[in-house]
């Protein structure tokens, strides 16, 4: 399916893996770290400008609002070229979100496109059926002049989902236990393409958490099928015309793992390796792990399923003395669904704190940054070391219905543990 | 195209953050990001590191974040090459853009160890350590490769075409 998008973009009938090609780009994406590094790369060219005022994204979301006078410049920074370059696409604070989260929900991201981003969570809007990857701020710069890039064909893995999952478990089981079955360079240059009739039982929601973290196995990027609710979605979210590619019936797969989504538990990634995964029923033969803090939100886990998920947990609950719960709805628009739907109330009334949009503390910026020697479950995508702190502090990655449940308890829990 | 110098070992899935914590990321100057690589894995490492010297890992180095602040902060602070069992894929472009020499070579990565000599030859792929008395050969760079290095990274080199 990925090469058959490439060869479309590089205007070529047909690719095979291993080829290098130069393709057309739909989107190129930065953000407030990696574009005012592209900006400089830029200034540089002898040819200025930009490509295409309509085709790039700039999102400043990981240092927003502003978190110290250095971040504040880099923000100076994209806003003055967003203003120079015209750019359509600039989202300021108020309008902002997790890039990957608002990107689809602008409708900048449709089945068929060939996206990069300065980010390497770009592979996201592969749940949508597009091509997109992560490149760093020089091919960033270079895609935002020439408005196009070069990729070497990358071959495929197959993931082939049956069945259909439980009541608590989501798109991060899935990918948590595929990342824990492959390992985080089980992917290395491949695209994850994800097939079979369990799809249909995902939401889109959960097919953009799954397509996101393809980059923590090493993948190129991570692509679904285009179904009825793929459709659906981007006829609600955008205008643009959008290009459907199939896989052939007789496409060459390096590998094939077939996963029954009915058979899923609950799964927790431990430090410092997203590899690291581990079911509910394992860690319960555990000593009782005790966390201090709650994080659920980013681009992995900040969406409306994820909010609901979180609440349902947390209605008529309040989170264990002592525990810090922050939840931070990944776009506004998501904030003011949260909002409308009471989910807010319940956070608030359980004992959490909610956020404006932020990458904050996923990567260890700002507003939740761990101490030495504290322990945190988080719905976001890495749990390396000094991640989100002290290089000492420890991240256990899952998703919000176990965040949730370990923010009652105190110590990793899933619903189930609540009786739910 | 020949670099020399002591080699500093790391094992699997070096990431980014390790290499450039992303709480320094409020800056992309060059030198400021130097002086916090691989603080978090190795706090020794920009107290000893000399121009020249190499790094030498295993499997999956660079894994992680697309910031490009982790090969910047690697070359500045004097490194000349870097070689891996593998690397990912993100790291890889990015350290040929912005002109860090980097060789994929699972034997090197494997047999190496630190505080070696050694030598890497750039137009040949050969890489000896000069401590052990050994030699690996990785891939040479293609001549497109050399160039970007050589200007320093891609933009240059795209403007120089």
């Amino acid at each position: 399916m990925t090469q058959k998008i490439l060869a479309a973009a590089a205007g070529l009938e047909k690719v095979e893996a291993g080829q290098l090609i130069e393709a057309n780009l739909d989107l190129v994406l930065g953000n407030d770290i990696t574009s005012p590094v592209a900006i400089k790369e830029m200034d540089k060219f002898k040819v200025k400008g930009v490509f295409d005022k309509d085709k790039i994204a700039l999102v400043p979301d990981h240092f927003v609002p502003n978190k110290d006078i250095k971040s504040a410049e880099h923000c100076k920074c994209v806003r003055e070229f967003a203003r120079k370059n015209e750019i359509t696409n600039y989202f300021e604070v108020g309008e902002m979100g997790i890039e990957h989260a608002l990107l689809p929900e602008k409708g900048l991201t449709v089945a068929g496109d060939v996206i990069i981003g300065a980010d390497s969570h770009t592979c996201t809007y592969g749940a949508l059926g597009a091509f997109s990857t992560g490149v760093g701020s020089t091919d960033m710069a270079a895609g935002m002049a020439t408005g196009k890039a070069w990729f070497k064909v990358p071959s495929a893995i197959r993931f082939r989902l049956t069945g259909k999952p439980s009541k608590w478990i989501g798109g991060k089981d899935v990918i948590l236990h595929i990342i824990g079955m492959i390992g985080v360079d089980g992917a290395l240059y491949k695209s994850m393409e994800f097939t079979g009739d369990g799809i249909t039982n995902l939401s889109m929601d959960d097919r953009f958490t799954i397509a996101n973290m393809a980059i923590e196995a090493g993948g190129k990027n991570g692509i679904f099928p285009v179904d009825r609710l793929a459709k659906d979605y981007m006829k609600e979210h955008s205008k643009r015309e959008y290009k459907i590619f199939e896989a052939d019936e007789d496409a060459v797969y390096d590998e094939e793992y077939t996963i029954d989504l009915g058979a899923l538990r609950p799964t927790v990634s431990f430090p410092h390796l997203p590899e690291n995964a581990h079911t509910i029923d394992e860690i319960r033969q555990m000593d009782p792990i005790a966390v201090d803090q709650v994080v659920i939100g980013s681009c992995t886990n900040g969406r409306l399923d994820d909010l609901r998920t979180a609440a349902r947990v947390l209605q008529g609950r309040h989170v264990a003395k002592g525990m810090r719960c922050i939840v931070i709805p990944a776009t506004q628009a998501i904030y003011m669904q949260a909002m409308e739907e009471g989910l807010l109330r319940t956070f608030i009334e359980a004992g959490a704190v909610v956020s404006t949009p932020t990458c904050g503390p996923c990567l260890g910026g700002y507003m939740g940054i761990l101490a030495e020697g504290e322990r945190c479950v988080s719905t976001t995508n890495r749990n390396f070391v000094g991640r989100m702190g002290h290089v000492s502090s420890e991240i256990y990655l899952a998703g919000p219905a176990v965040a949730a449940a370990s923010a009652v308890t105190g110590e990793i829990s899933s619903p189930e543990d609540l009786g739910l | 195209m020949n670099a020399k110098g002591t080699v500093f070992k790391y094992g699997d899935n070096v990431d980014t953050d390790v290499i450039i914590p992303a709480r320094y990321l409020n800056s992309s100057d060059p030198a400021e990001l130097a002086a916090h690589c691989m603080e978090d894995i190795d706090g020794e490492f920009i107290k000893k590191v000399k121009k020249g010297d190499i790094i030498v890992a295993n499997k999956n180095f660079g894994c992680g974040s697309s910031r490009e602040h982790a090969p910047i902060a690697i070359k500045a602070a004097g490194v000349s090459c870097v070689i891996a069992e593998t690397f990912a894929r993100i790291f890889y472009r990015n350290a040929i853009n912005i002109g860090l020499p980097i060789i994929e070579c699972p034997e090197a990565g494997r047999g190496i160890d630190a505080g070696d000599e050694v030598e890497i030859n750039f137009d040949t792929g050969v890489i000896t350590d000069v401590t052990k008395g050994t030699s690996f050969q990785g891939q040479a760079f293609p001549e497109f490769m050399q160039k970007i290095i050589a200007s320093e990274g891609l933009i240059n080199y795209i403007n120089n075409q």
